[in-house]
């Protein structure tokens, strides 16, 4: 098994964090990962993205321009990257600011209103831990029980009581996906 | 015991490698992609755990020269920076070469010239591996592929900077520098005694004894004739670290017609086109010197004895290790040179392409 993943979006929506304890989670599965942010100055005007890849093998290139599943938080991210999803593969998207929806048809299209979830339950700072359940529901590569020791590693201890509210985000997130196009 | 892995930065790797291979000080100045070094060590705050120095310098010239001044007293002492700040440090590194001081260097490259971009890039070899600063020097060049490596080579580097009175320079860029994955750290070693420094460095100015004469770390020999034994003492060091310090690593050499060269991050995207084109059935292999000096000169001859058809270095510059390719094939093959600059990086799919057009 080797997922490779791109999770764009604006600054602060957790993106970074969202890729981290997701290669967190696979550690703990005993898997071989890569986070690979960018870290230039397209950073800094705003949009943010990280490229994930867990694997059962070593790892070759953390470099890689075309991707199983592609995670987007904003229109931006999804202009650049619906076209880098391998086809046949998969495109998970907040429809929250959106106005350009995915075209393909050759790959499996997802959607998942977070943003708009996570601001009715009071929940913005687990909007990226919603989208992870999403994810995870549609690509079950990382056991929940990995998830929580990952949420364990990645998070300082003194933010360890807030790892329940994050698994619940998980949760909201497997229910609140839907699906818009399979292939 | 079964080994803990940690998911870290390679800057973060390096940093915390570097206090369990018992670093005593460390002297840096910021700069874009590798502040996470200091960043790291300032936050961990060594002075607690083991006693190491952490500080930041009033500027790149200012650390380099603390690192001189610790290594004149034999202590593990280190400086990183990214390629404009490395550029500053070089007088001190010769300095450094020509009064026999061990060290350990960390550039994580950006790319240039000048300020440049702060992208990753390899622009910085020949500036690593043909001396850098003035003179007619080397110094040890490890060049990390994963964080793993950035960590294991924070120890490598000290052990052969002592072993060999020189500067160990861990040439990574920003990629491996920014890029997390898992590692397993070494374990904690203590600092260098008083009493191992007066053991193991007899060189140090750590006091004068009565049954020594005093004890003197300079680069300046004024007698032409006394420095160029100097130099060719140097020389005879070099020629020792070439015989026995060549590490590198080959992945589907055995049968291959074509084989790629690269080192650090253009090693893992050229590892990656290896498998794109073995898929299509083409007999194509990777050699990746882990140490680019000593250069694996004989691993290159032996591959052009076996017949290989063509080599392509994969670099992100204008092609730089190529020239060294060159040296040792002689003209007895093909080799070409594919390469990305000024902060862009080449993908698995173009490394493969450019192996197809040299076949």
């Amino acid at each position: 098994m080797t997922e490779e993943i791109i999770i764009a979006g604006f600054g602060g929506q957790g993106v970074l964090s969202m890729g981290k304890i997701l290669a967190y989670s696979g550690v703990m599965e005993n898997k071989e990962v890569t986070w690979m942010p960018s870290y230039g100055p397209e950073m800094r005007g705003g949009t943010a993205n990280v490229s994930v890849i867990i694997s059962d093998e070593r790892i070759s290139s953390p470099i890689i321009n075309t991707f199983d599943t592609a995670i987007v938080l904003n229109q931006p991210s999804l202009d650049k990257f619906e076209e880098a999803v391998k086809p046949g593969g998969y495109l998970l998207y907040d429809p929250n600011g959106v106005n350009t929806p995915p075209t393909r048809k050759d790959i499996n299209i997802y959607s998942i209103e977070a943003a708009a979830k996570a601001s009715e339950l009071g929940l913005a700072k687990v909007f990226n831990m919603i989208v992870l359940g999403g994810f995870l529901k549609i690509k079950p590569i990382v056991g929940n029980e990995f998830i929580r020791k990952g949420l364990e590693a990645s998070l300082p201890e003194r933010h360890h009581h807030l790892i329940p509210e994050n698994e619940k985000a998980v949760e909201i997130g497997k229910e609140l996906v839907k699906e818009v196009q399979k292939v | 015991m079964q080994k803990e892995f940690k998911l870290m930065k390679g800057n973060e790797a390096v940093a915390e490698a570097a206090i369990r291979a018992g670093c005593d000080g460390y002297f840096g100045y910021p700069i874009t992609p590798q502040s996470e070094i200091m960043e790291y060590l300032m936050l961990e705050q060594p002075e607690k755990r083991t006693g190491m120095v952490v500080l930041q310098a009033e500027s790149e010239v200012a650390a380099i020269n603390m690192v001189y001044g610790g290594a004149g007293c034999g202590k593990r002492v280190m400086t990183s920076s990214s390629s404009p700040g490395i550029s500053l440090k070089q007088e001190g590194i010769s300095y450094m070469a020509g009064a026999e001081l061990p060290c350990l260097l960390v550039n994580i490259v950006r790319g240039g010239p000048g300020l440049g971009t702060i992208q990753p890039s390899q622009q910085d070899y020949f500036q690593s591996v043909k001396g850098g600063g003035h003179g007619d020097y080397r110094v040890i060049v490890l060049a990390p592929a994963s964080v793993q490596e950035m960590a294991d080579f924070a120890v490598l580097g000290f052990d052969l900077a002592f072993k060999y009175r020189i500067p160990t320079l861990i040439l990574s860029d920003g990629i491996i520098g920014q890029m997390m994955e898992k590692v397993v750290l070494p374990e904690q070693r203590p600092r260098f005694t008083e009493e191992e420094i007066r053991k193991n460095t007899p060189w140090a100015t750590v006091g004068k004894t009565p049954d020594r004469e005093r004890n003197v770390i300079s680069s300046l020999n004024l007698i032409a004739c006394n420095q160029e034994a100097h130099v060719n003492d140097l020389k005879k060091k070099y020629d020792t670290i070439e015989e026995n310090e060549v590490r590198y690593e080959t992945y589907q050499c055995d049968d291959a017609e074509h084989v790629i060269i690269a080192y650090g991050s253009s090693a893992r995207i050229s590892r990656k086109a290896v498998d794109l084109l073995r898929a299509e059935g083409r007999k194509v292999g990777l050699l990746r010197p882990i140490t680019l000096f000593p250069f694996p000169k004989k691993q290159i001859s032996d591959l052009v004895a076996k017949k290989v058809k063509g080599f392509l270095t994969v670099e992100m510059s204008l092609g730089q290790m190529v020239e060294d390719v060159k040296l040792v094939v002689n003209g007895q093959t093909k080799v070409e040179h594919y390469g990305r600059v000024g902060g862009s990086i080449p993908t698995p799919e173009e490394v493969a392409d450019a192996v197809k057009s040299i076949m």
